[in-house]
């Protein structure tokens, strides 16, 4: 690879993302701060929406008539790479809050250690987790706290599963078996949409019978923050699988050329991996 | 298959050229304007806050205005000036050192610049919203920050958030750069110390500003959809916030003294016409000051109430901060000795840098000691020690960067008259503004507040007088800027005598497309570790 390097020409995709993403900004502090400018907040997404379509578009372009070469292969690795690390101290950030919470801020609420003055704000407090009863009266807390063994645990197995299969459907693509790629693929993004709607079961039930909302204190907030990114995750996660699908549907990807297809599968397994420290920490212990 | 640069197109004209380009030196030029103008912005701030503090008794603003002046200052000075001027030195020089021809990923370079005026006009437009902008101070503790914040803060959330991804993006961008684009022989014990220092720079943001960008999240569900993260009431806990924020804050310091460190490891030995004492050393200790930097940053919470445990272990980690950091002030003063020193505008700012850096460094040192930081805590010391570290610190080394690469940027020197005035202007009137605030702070001067005791206003006056000196001093720097800009004294395409570098290869000022063709480079002869 030595002689010259492949620069990409100019593009008038970053700015118009940038147009939109400052149209969705204004949009959303306008809805927040003073509850105007949803619309504004639509525009914006639909903008960055489109702008996400054309941008890789051009980009899968390039890559097909050739352009680009190892170097570049191995930047957009490397890329993709960071971007998921950033993407672990992202989720590393409400894991701390979660263990900092239950370690830390309620036992001392409850008067113990080092900060046992604490306990003189509300002294008939008692530190539990799942916290039921949160200090003040005025934060209700839930009634109930969703059962690990039944749908998580089917969650579970969905989301292992779909990794499972991802990767024999990446084997198969390594060997050209095309079609046997477009089934294992076909089943991941399966496995992922039936995983997104018994959550959605899951929010339901939660919200509904337990009591268990984002307004429910601390247990409450952990476990929205933490399974609602996720899931949020988990969705884009899917999206991507299904433009690599329609994409291997269109001849696109050989055996030995599919970084698209790589960058996807590397970001559902994240997706699967922090789904296995949510169950374990959110629903188990 | 056949790989060619694509440069056959001409690039768009107008103003339309700067919104498109993907080209590093016109993204780095923008980053650094783009800088200039925040520094001004912030510098405005600083000078209206400096003004208030003139004389005790409220004279010219009210106390709501005077904490959205800190705050802004804060915020703009931090996010909006250092950063993107490191990123803008870095878009410029690190292809240029690499013998890269560009970035790795130049349309996600656009794009990270292109979100930074977004963010801050976002940002900056809250002063004019109803209940004015944010007053929480740039550290924005809850519930400050949520309970009792103005309306606005939904809008600063966001405009962190904006600004947040520039940074990972652009951080991202150069970590592939920096081990994907070197030049054929070069490795990495053979990079500039600019390209170490970044590389390690670029790390901590990708590790650092998601979990920013996760805390004002959580701000932002505690403020609009009822969440209990911050508040006691539901379980939460305000001190987990200073946790969160701190997190990020800390490692975010040496994101802006690292790269300053890289370019002073620079401007010393060439006008020292030595070569770098410690090269080794250096990297190692810039990785190490890196790694200790997620384990410190407590520091910053010694008076919250932390057990006994935790205050220990935060600090004795950040006293050992200072022992890399010494490695690297000591292997510039071994560069510096018996080294032929001559004293242009960039060594001038540079040494000035070593000597200011060490102040700060050393009233780091004083802070981190648990007992003595009970006295310290909030008071106009630590408001001098940041400060140090920040502005004769993390600016001058921009600012020497500056005076160094302009040659290369532009074509001609800048004024070496001009530049001897604006740092002697900037060295006098920064310690003007700074050293008195030692003395306020020790004296129980607190920060953030817009009126104080009587006994203060010495200090106080001395203070605001520098600050102006100093404030205005910076005209000199535009001037410089724009006279460098327009002409001058023709450079060679090595300007400065004693530098080394693959920069100095190509010529001055640089043409828009360079290294098309990897350069030849030579470890035994052209590294700066070789023996």
């Amino acid at each position: 690879m030595s002689g010259s390097y492949y620069v990409p020409a100019a593009s008038h995709w970053p700015i118009a993302a940038v147009v939109a993403i400052a149209l969705m900004a204004v949009g959303a502090g306008n809805e927040l701060a003073y509850g105007r400018g949803g619309m504004l907040l639509v525009f914006g997404l639909l903008g960055i929406m489109w702008v996400i379509f054309h941008w890789f578009a051009d980009v899968v372009r390039e890559s097909r008539a050739g352009l680009y070469d190892e170097q570049m292969d191995r930047s957009f690795r490397q890329g993709m790479g960071w971007f998921i690390f950033s993407e672990v101290m992202f989720f590393a950030a409400f894991f701390g809050t979660l263990f900092y919470v239950r370690a830390f801020a309620l036992p001392w609420l409850d008067g113990e250690g080092a900060k046992g003055i604490t306990a003189l704000l509300w002294p008939d407090f008692t530190a539990s987790w799942p916290l039921m009863s949160p200090p003040s009266s005025e934060v209700k807390g839930p009634t109930g706290t969703v059962d690990p063994w039944h749908l998580p645990l089917i969650n579970t197995v969905l989301l292992i599963s779909s990794s499972v299969t991802l990767t024999l459907a990446h084997h198969a693509l390594k060997v050209d078996k095309r079609f046997t790629c477009l089934n294992w693929l076909g089943l991941t993004l399966v496995l992922g949409a039936v995983f997104l709607v018994v959550q959605g079961i899951e929010y339901v039930e939660a919200y509904q019978q337990l009591g268990l909302t984002l307004q429910a204190g601390i247990y409450g907030g952990t476990f929205f923050l933490l399974t609602g990114f996720h899931g949020i995750h988990v969705t884009l996660g899917a999206i991507i699988l299904a433009v690599m699908w329609l994409r291997l549907m269109n001849g696109h990807f050989s055996g030995h050329q599919h970084f698209g297809f790589e960058a996807a599968a590397w970001y559902w397994h994240f997706v699967d991996v922090v789904w296995i420290g949510l169950f374990l920490f959110v629903y188990v212990f | 298959m056949q790989m060619q640069t694509e440069h056959a197109h001409e690039p768009p004209r107008g103003w339309m050229r700067w919104l498109l380009t993907t080209n590093h030196k016109e993204i780095g030029s923008l980053y650094l304007l783009f800088s200039l103008a925040m520094l001004f912005v912030g510098g405005i701030m600083a000078l209206i806050i400096r003004a208030e503090l003139f004389q005790p008794g409220l004279q010219l603003i009210q106390p709501e205005f005077f904490n959205q002046m800190t705050t802004m200052h804060g915020l703009i000075m931090v996010f909006g000036a250092v950063m993107p001027a490191f990123v803008g030195l870095a878009n410029w020089m690190i292809p240029l050192q690499i013998g890269a021809p560009d970035m790795a990923l130049p349309r996600l370079n656009n794009f990270s610049f292109w979100l930074l005026p977004i963010a801050f006009g976002l940002l900056l437009s809250t002063l004019w919203m109803e209940g004015g902008g944010p007053n929480f101070g740039w550290t924005f503790y809850a519930p400050l920050s949520t309970t009792y914040a103005p309306p606005s803060t939904s809008f600063f959330i966001l405009s962190i958030h904006i600004a947040g991804i520039s940074s990972i993006l652009g951080a991202i961008n150069i970590i592939a750069t920096i081990f994907n684009m070197r030049t054929p022989g070069m490795r990495l014990m053979d990079m500039s110390l600019f390209v170490w220092t970044w590389l390690i720079t670029a790390f901590l943001l990708v590790a650092v500003m998601p979990v920013l960008a996760g805390v004002v999240t959580m701000m932002l569900l505690d403020i609009n959809f009822g969440t209990s993260f911050f508040n006691a009431a539901g379980g939460g806990d305000p001190v987990l916030f200073q946790h969160l924020f701190w997190f990020f804050g800390h490692p975010e310091v040496y994101i802006m003294i690292l790269p300053a460190f890289g370019i002073v490891s620079l401007i010393v030995p060439t006008f020292a016409r030595k070569r770098l004492f410690g090269y080794r050393s250096m990297v190692y200790a810039t990785a190490s000051i890196a790694i200790l930097s997620f384990t410190v940053w407590a520091h910053h919470m010694f008076t919250v109430g932390l057990p006994l445990a935790a205050q220990l272990f935060f600090m004795y980690m950040t006293m050992l901060i200072a022992v890399p950091t010494g490695v690297k002030v000591f292997n510039w003063i071994a560069t510096l000795f018996r080294g032929s020193i001559s004293f242009e505008v960039p060594m001038l700012f540079a040494l000035a840098f070593i000597v200011q850096f060490t102040i700060g460094g050393l009233s780091g040192v004083m802070l981190a000691i648990v007992p003595a930081d009970y006295q310290y805590h909030d008071t106009y010391f630590v408001v001098a020690h940041f400060h140090y570290v920040l502005v004769p610190g993390a600016l001058f080394a921009i600012i020497a960067g500056v005076y160094y690469w302009l040659p290369k940027w532009t074509g001609f020197y800048p004024s070496e008259s001009l530049g001897k005035l604006h740092f002697w202007l900037s060295v006098i009137g920064v310690n003007l503004t700074f050293f008195p605030m030692h003395f306020s702070g020790l004296a129980g001067m607190p920060r953030r507040i817009p009126d104080y005791a009587l006994q203060f206003a010495d200090f106080n006056m001395v203070s605001s007088l520098g600050a102006f000196i100093f404030g205005l001093s910076q005209i000199l720097l535009l001037i410089v800027i724009y006279r460098c800009v327009k002409g001058g004294k023709p450079a060679p395409a090595k300007p400065w005598e004693g530098a080394e570098g693959l920069e100095w290869t190509v010529p001055s000022p640089a043409p828009l497309h360079t290294f098309e063709q990897p350069p030849v480079f030579d470890p035994q002869r052209d590294s700066p570790s070789r023996a």
